[in-house]
């Protein structure tokens, strides 16, 4: 096609050695072993968001069950792991990860069939009765789920392949690492493919679809195949890294944590889930240490972003992308400056008054004073409450009078580049 | 030996409830032939379509695509044996680019199926077929643009060539200008006789010049029955057709 098409493909391609290059070298920047293990997870949590939008972004299906591929495959892997370990046959560790996508793949054939007779909100529900079967059955068949404590295993068995037992963190993230980018190019790669397109097309109009002589049930099975596939590949690198899986694995609330933080990353852009997984690992590992009350600024944030900016985090940067190549960004950044200063003041405030209340709810019984955060606060004074609220007033009110100005030439902006008429789907990484 | 009929339909009926939509229509299409499907609001000529495309079950009747009967079929198997509809409200993909609506209507037919692992860039027959296409409906410049974003007019085009891109021999086209104004229905129809040259045509439509310019043959569908098929001017001479439809809407 045109000229410009070719240089945006060139472009969308760097995408790949540049991110391949980026893994290779964060352990330098990020050596601790809390770090790298923050790495691992994030890759983890990035194959399972991608998987998951594979069905919700490329396919609009919205599924409440995800966890069930994650997990079973992750138990399937273990279950592998633990059986090569003990001595039957051989199996390198480094392909445990892909028995984890086998196992999800064996349950799609099976789970995804009655899923994909239906779309839409029958299909969710669907998912979602589904997902509490299967977390019914772990406590049924203590034998493949191990009950409550779940299923352990070692990965360093004794097999070393070319040096390498996997003992050692930064070699598992390695192997991590190369499972997250072989599998993010490749589910890439998919929505470039002639089902991957058409399951698009099913997402938008499956009349349409069957008018045009596929059936949108095969499409829609196979696509949650390859879905189920790479979900149980990222159960089967958390197996890896965790050497255990247990029944919270398949749970609803590890499924709501896909849909949650693929959301909030964007559904809208292939790169919208992987800032997802890289959030999902920044809040339930990093702000689940820092307070009590981490799901609550989660649906807090949640909330916000599905009415100020339902693009997600990918959204929102894509279209500043698209403005700072237009060059109307730079006269919209004091007033950005302006409202992130309003919101960060309002922000404490807010935090503030929530761990105060956390405070006074879960540990009364340890006085009435305690830290936030390098500050001392002390529920049974006025004081702290006032500080609270002069902080929510003091960021509040000029917020509510910077916001309106603030949208206001952001959409003047939009309009002037003519963004308004380009698609929000990104046809590209962004 | 006589040729099969590219469509027949025979003794079709089709009920919703207690109310009779289709009460027992026979048509017969010879291939190469152009019929106009004319009839008051009503009349069960979307529902007929329907019953054709696969997109409703008829309550009883046959319907044959070149001799083979595709009655009760599913749409996508209908439209495999080569039947291509277009619908009255355009049926878009609404999220895709032009250049990808009509892509995906082109990669059945070159027999890609279901395949994920042939890069659509790396298909030089479909992109050929594509831009030709777009070429052909006028929306080459487009093609970059959302259908969604699309202009009412461009939007029947893409609709049109949507259902062009499986190459079809027998085409359902259902109010192909409605809502266009006289100039782009002007310019349409003449794209609809071009893009259409010696394919079967089954078309609804309300505009007595479109239809006076795209058929040879015309269909009077009143309350579920045909009540007259012939050569224009045949039925516009028919009494029954001038009491019924022309004399109270003309």
């Amino acid at each position: 096609m045109s000229a410009m098409q070719k240089v945006s493909g060139w472009r969308d391609w760097m995408v790949w050695p540049v991110c391949a290059v980026l893994l290779v070298l964060a352990p330098l920047f990020f050596s601790g072993s809390f770090a790298l293990a923050l790495l691992s997870q994030m890759g983890i949590a990035i194959v399972a968001c991608l998987s998951f939008n594979l069905l919700f972004g490329q396919g609009g299906m919205l599924s409440f069950g995800h966890a069930v591929y994650a997990g079973l495959g992750g138990f399937v892997a273990m279950h592998a792991l633990n059986t090569f370990s003990a001595g039957a046959g051989w199996l390198p560790v480094s392909l445990v990860p892909l028995c984890g996508g086998l196992g999800g793949l064996a349950f799609a054939l099976v789970f995804a069939y009655p899923s994909t007779r239906h779309a839409g909100s029958s299909f969710a529900m669907i998912t979602l009765g589904l997902g509490e079967l299967v977390y019914a059955l772990t406590t049924l068949l203590p034998g493949f789920f191990g009950g409550e404590a779940g299923i352990a295993g070692n990965r360093v068995n004794g097999h070393v392949l070319g040096g390498v037992s996997f003992g050692p963190a930064i070699e598992l993230y390695y192997l991590l690492a190369l499972y997250t980018l072989v599998c993010a190019l490749l589910m890439y790669l998919f929505t470039r493919t002639p089902l991957g397109q058409m399951l698009q097309a099913v997402r938008d109009n499956p009349q349409r679809v069957a008018s045009i002589s596929y059936d949108p049930q095969r499409v829609r099975y196979l696509a949650m195949l390859l879905a189920g596939f790479f979900a149980g590949i990222s159960g089967g690198m958390a197996a890896l890294h965790f050497e255990i899986v247990n029944a919270e694995a398949v749970g609803s609330a590890r499924s709501a944590a896909y849909l949650v933080f693929t959301v909030l990353g964007g559904t809208a852009h292939f790169a919208g889930p992987v800032l997802g997984g890289v959030l999902m690992v920044l809040c339930t590992v990093l702000l689940s240490a820092w307070t009590k009350a981490w799901l609550l600024y989660l649906g807090l944030g949640f909330v916000l972003v599905l009415v100020y900016a339902p693009g997600g985090l990918a959204g929102v940067l894509a279209q500043h992308l698209r403005l700072a190549r237009s060059g109307r960004l730079l006269p919209l950044l004091p007033w950005y400056g302006a409202l992130t200063g309003c919101a960060w003041v309002a922000l404490w405030g807010v935090a503030l008054a929530i761990e105060m209340l956390y405070h006074q709810q879960l540990h009364a019984a340890s006085g009435s004073a305690f830290m936030f955060l390098g500050l001392a606060l002390d529920t049974a004074t006025p004081g702290s409450w006032l500080t609270a609220l002069g902080l929510l007033l003091a960021g509040g009110l000029p917020g509510l009078w910077v916001y309106p100005r603030c949208a206001a030439r952001y959409a003047q902006a939009h309009a002037a580049a003519g963004l308004h008429a380009q698609s929000v789907v990104a046809r590209g990484v962004w | 030996m006589k040729q099969a009929p590219a469509l027949a339909l025979q003794a079709l009926h089709k009920r919703f409830g207690t109310t009779e939509v289709v009460c027992g229509v026979d048509l017969y299409v010879q291939a190469g032939e152009r019929v106009a499907l004319i009839g008051p609001n009503g009349a069960g000529k979307s529902t007929l379509f329907n019953l054709i495309s696969g997109h409703a079950r008829p309550s009883s009747g046959f319907v044959h695509l070149h001799g083979r009967s595709i009655t009760g079929l599913q749409p996508f198997a209908i439209a495999r044996l080569g039947l291509a509809r277009s619908f009255q409200i355009s049926n878009l993909f609404p999220q895709l680019s032009v250049y990808e609506n009509l892509r995906c209507s082109v990669l059945w037919s070159l027999g890609y199926g279901y395949t994920f692992v042939r890069l659509l860039g790396s298909l030089r027959d479909a992109t050929e077929r594509t831009d030709a296409l777009m070429e052909r409906v006028g929306l080459t410049a487009q093609a970059q643009t959302t259908a969604a974003h699309l202009p009412y007019a461009q939007q029947r085009a893409l609709e049109l060539g949507i259902t062009l891109g499986s190459g079809a021999d027998v085409l359902l086209l259902d109010e192909p200008t409605a809502g266009m104004n006289r100039a782009e229905a002007e310019h349409f129809t003449a794209l609809i006789r071009s893009a259409t040259a010696g394919k079967t045509l089954l078309l609804v439509e309300h505009d007595m010049d479109v239809v006076a310019d795209l058929a040879d043959k015309i269909a009077v569908l009143v309350q579920g029955r045909i009540i007259a098929f012939g050569t224009p001017q045949a039925v516009r001479a028919d009494p029954a057709v001038q009491a019924a439809y022309l004399g109270t809407v003309v």
